[in-house]
């Protein structure tokens, strides 16, 4: 490929596919912030360090400061954007950090809600340790994480009871 | 007034949802149109001339707009002292020192440009020890100060002393005595947003800038007398604040960024964009000053505390900033903690070529209770008496005035310390073996605002509409803190309204009152005061217009319910007669009279009642304002004396730790934390305040520090400078909440963002020695430290 060249890209975003024109230095990030506007997603570090980032690849928790925009190619992203319900509803995950005080500043808020769907879509009954492991990623400065793994504990009891 | 209907009661804070869905705007999120991004050049070097700056590259590369050097621009200084500039021209003094700086059609290009930007400089011998800076033939970080008079030596020129009572008498009365030095490191805020701003002319030369600031009416002032540096000398800054990532001291000052994109956005006429990214953040951002503190305290054979003797010196780095000031918060514990008659302070700050520091959470008091309740525990070691017993022993009550003058209102620190005591089983034997112990510190910190420019006051404006919405305009800052929430609950306590009726504007100075800033834990004690004001203003208001048109709504709402209701025969009560000012009450949205009967008819929706109000000839909108200055004085630092706050807040934290004696690995077994907060105004955003410093504190004991060498910083990013995980954070957190009510507090409380952080490291310090027997003086406390304590310990052994 030439330098400055673009590529076209198409993936899915939210459950709706769209197509982007990309250089192959061109991180997730940036064509979900810059070309796509969908400035839910954070970058706190731009290293991979601090997980603001991150969304959801292939149900996958990855962090697209680090992603290259080109191997989204033909996958599908689930970013926080992706969460809301219709009629402006907040999904279950999201709901459980509001109403558990798990979120001050929200800068890290949409990385971590992010890290917790990938958890729970996987896991139905994850234990205390599993919800630790999930948001290890995930660096928060202002609540010393004890509401948000209380968020997703109740988050997760709540979603045990829907099925 | 304990029977609050929403004060104290569980809620969610009304900014959750939004940032819950990704849709809360930082500054990292904004656009405005014709937008260009800026980028600075920062200094190659410690110390050194700039002998040239060549930028004709820079300049020629297609997409840049302006390329700007202090040459090219009109001189703007910056800092309390003055002795900053937003630019540096013939000389830098420290790595992070701007030299120039880009703007460009978007990010990629301003980073090539600066990187074509080419400066010439002739190195100069740098210092980086303040024990280096202050002997005699140190290179001199400034030679003039801001007036231009020569200087000839690196100390800052700001005094903060105290003596009280008579030191050597204090002295010959102690049977014991200990002294130490304390340490602790330069930390970074670490606020997950990184900072930035957007600065934008109109054609009318009147600036608005978003700011990541959390005092948008200095940061006015500051950016309005940098226009009039600029040749625009009447002219006007409008602060915005967006969304905030985090403040935590870092939002305390302006800074070099803010005017570069300000003189980058003049000279383009475009609106400019600067954000910091992470590795910048650390690298240029300025940080907690770090200190060294020697402290002497000694007490009689009954363990009565004698005198304290304190001498503290900071590295101040190369220019001043609030970091410089942190011994005016210092010297409250260091007169305050505890009842201590005899007391010397002094602080001394130097100039080096390090890194510039300013505010971070907690404003000296963490540096010095950490010296101060470390070496609480070695005296009360040295006097055989159980730590708790001997802070028990010296503990501060309500209605005492403290050698520097603090008038203790209320003080809940026995309350505090028994709760810790009794949580942590502290009376129960401790198994040596198990390398496990326990430790506990307090606090004072001030809970009613702090005086530290001649105005500590804060405006609230309330907007009553059509609705029966509460409109509030407030020049505080929300940087995740909660202070929106409670000032919601507040307004609708004293109101009488429901909180989701209560909707909070944006902080804009050209919208909100005045305020000095949200620092020194004022930000919920300072609005929910005015917002209590505010609120009976209105309502005297109210009930005053209701006497007339009270009636009038009743009786058509009776005729209403009469016609729904057939049959139904009104109660024998003359409303006209009752509608008496004095005899209305508001609640939960709703006007009615309180010793009347409480029929469904003699109710009126407010938003009823303000249209009858607004409505008819003569008609009127209500809309209220208050200015609240707290009762406290602007101490006089060099004397060490003054009631800062209005009221002060206590506390204590304790800690259990287990220490691996093969790997120095410290292990945070559990923490119990008992605050004085006056009263709980919103219990969950209280707690969120109380972990999230306890975090912050946690990373203070054990494990950051801003690496610097030779002036430059190492350690700029979250891989190598560490700050605590979901997994450090592992342990259990018994948090309890004395409530003192205190009568200068708004439903009784006190500010509570700060003292969360002030006793944790001291809490763990003594922890770990309790578990090992070894005593770490210099923060962090990390394994490498504790193992060659253990090593030593051995050896003397």
């Amino acid at each position: 490929m030439e330098p400055g060249m673009k590529i076209e890209i198409s993936f899915i975003l939210n459950g709706s596919e769209v197509k982007v024109s990309v250089h192959s230095h061109h991180r997730l990030i940036d064509v979900l912030r810059e070309q796509l506007g969908q400035t839910g997603t954070k970058e706190g570090c731009g290293e991979g360090e601090c997980g603001a980032c991150t969304v959801i690849i292939d149900g996958l928790a990855v962090n697209s400061c680090l992603y290259p925009a080109l191997e989204v190619e033909g996958k599908s992203v689930t970013t926080i954007e992706g969460l809301q319900g219709p009629k402006n509803e907040l999904s279950v995950i999201q709901q459980a950090f509001v109403e558990q005080g798990a979120i001050q500043c929200g800068f890290c808020t949409p990385g971590m809600i992010m890290s917790a769907k990938a958890l729970l879509d996987s896991t139905s009954d994850p234990s205390e340790e599993d919800i630790r492991d999930a948001l290890l990623g995930n660096l928060c400065r202002c609540t010393g994480y004890v509401q948000i793994v209380e968020a997703v504990k109740k988050a997760a009891a709540q979603l045990k009871g829907k099925q | 007034m304990t029977d609050f209907h929403h004060i104290g009661k569980k809620t969610s804070r009304p900014d959750g949802p939004d940032k819950a869905a990704g849709k809360a705007h930082y500054i990292h999120d904004l656009q405005r149109p014709g937008m260009l991004y800026g980028k600075i050049k920062f200094s190659d070097h410690p110390h050194a001339r700039i002998k040239h700056i060549d930028t004709s590259k820079a300049k020629r590369l297609a997409g840049v707009r302006a390329v700007i050097t202090a040459n090219n621009t009109p001189e703007i200084r910056i800092g309390f002292l003055r002795d900053n500039f937003a630019l540096k021209k013939d000389k830098v003094r420290q790595y992070r020192d701007e030299v120039a700086a880009v703007a460009a059609i978007n990010l990629e290009i301003a980073k090539e440009a600066v990187e074509l930007i080419q400066v010439e400089y002739e190195p100069l011998p740098g210092v980086f020890c303040p024990h280096e800076a202050m002997k005699g033939g140190s290179p001199l970080i400034h030679e003039t100060d801001a007036q231009g008079r020569p200087r000839t030596d690196n100390m800052v020129p700001l005094k903060f002393h105290h003596e009280s009572g008579d030191l050597e008498a204090g002295k010959r009365a102690a049977k014991y005595s200990v002294e130490g030095e304390f340490s602790t490191p330069m930390v970074q805020q670490c606020c997950m947003g990184t900072a930035g701003c957007i600065a934008e002319f109109d054609m009318n030369n009147n600036l608005t800038i978003w700011a990541k600031t959390q005092i948008p009416f200095l940061a006015q002032r500051d950016f309005n007398r940098a226009l009039s540096d600029m040749g625009l000398p009447d002219k006007n800054a409008r602060v915005i604040v967006p969304t905030l990532g985090g403040g935590f001291g870092s939002g305390l000052d302006t800074h070099a960024y803010e005017y570069i994109a300000i003189l980058l956005a003049f000279q383009t006429g475009c609106p400019v964009k600067i954000v910091y990214t992470r590795d910048e953040e650390f690298a240029n951002l300025s940080p907690r000053q770090s200190s060294t503190t020697k402290i002497i305290q000694g007490c009689d054979r009954n363990g009565k505390l004698t005198f304290r003797e304190v001498e503290v010196l900071q590295d101040n780095g190369a220019y001043t900033s609030w970091g410089a000031t942190y011994p005016s918060v210092m010297m409250m514990p260091a007169t305050s903690l505890y009842r201590v008659s005899n007391v010397y302070f002094n602080a001394r700050l130097v100039y080096t070529n390090n890194t510039y520091c300013q505010a971070m959470r907690g404003y000296g008091n963490p540096e010095h209770t950490w010296a101060l309740e470390s070496n609480m525990d070695e005296l009360a070691q040295e006097a055989g008496i159980d730590p708790f017993e001997f802070r028990m022993l010296n503990r501060n009550e309500s209605d005492e005035t403290t050698p520097m003058g603090l008038k203790v209102s209320t003080c809940g620190l026995k309350e505090c310390l028994e709760t810790v005591a009794r949580k942590l089983d502290w009376k129960k034997k401790r198994a040596k073996d198990k390398r496990t112990g326990k430790g506990m510190a307090s606090l004072i910190h001030v809970g009613g605002g702090a005086r530290i420019y001649r105005s500590d006051a804060s405006g609230l404006i309330l907007k009553l509409d059509d609705f029966g919405n509460v409109n509030v305009y407030h020049g505080g800052v929300e940087m995740g803190q909660g202070l929106h929430s409670v000032l919601s609950l507040a307004v609708a306590e004293a109101l009488g309204v429901r909180p989701e009726k209560v909707l909070i504007n944006p902080t804009d100075t050209g919208t909100c009152p005045w305020d000095v800033g949200t620092h020194a834990s004022r930000g919920a004690f300072m609005a929910c005061n005015t917002a209590i004001l505010a609120a009976n203003k209105l309502r005297s208001q109210i009930f005053e217009l209701a006497e007339e048109l009270f009636p009038k709504e009743v009786e058509k709402n009776l005729k209403k319910f009469i016609k729904k209701n057939p049959g139904y025969t009104p109660p024998d009560f003359n409303v006209p007669k009752a509608s008496k000012r004095e005899r209305f009450e508001l609640r939960d949205g709703f006007v009615f009279i309180k010793d009347g009967p409480q029929e469904p008819w003699l109710r009126i929706e407010l938003g009823r009642l303000l249209r009858a109000i607004h409505f008819r000839s003569q008609g009127q909108m209500l809309t209220t304002e208050v200015f609240y200055d707290p009762p406290n004085e602007l101490p006089d630092f060099e004397r060490g004396f003054g009631n800062i706050s209005s009221t002060y807040a206590y506390g204590a934290q304790g800690a259990e730790v287990e220490v691996d004696t093969e790997t120095g690995e410290v292990k945070i077994l559990r923490m119990v934390a008992a605050h004085d907060v006056g009263r709980v105004l919103d219990p969950q955003a209280l707690k969120g305040q109380i972990y999230g410093a306890l975090a912050q504190g946690v990373g203070y004991a054990l494990y950051e520090k801003l690496e610097s060498q030779q002036g430059k910083i190492l350690n700029h990013n979250f891989r190598d400078y560490k700050i605590p995980t979901v997994q450090e954070m592992n342990f259990p957190i018994d948090l309890e909440f004395i409530e003192t009510n205190d009568s200068y507090g708004p439903f009784g409380a006190k500010g509570v963002a700060e003292p969360g952080l002030v006793p944790t490291a001291p809490a763990i310090a003594n922890a770990i020695y309790d578990a090992v027997g070894v005593r770490i003086r210099d923060l962090p406390i990390t394994p490498e430290k504790i193992l060659a304590a253990l090593k030593q310990l051995k050896q003397t052994k």
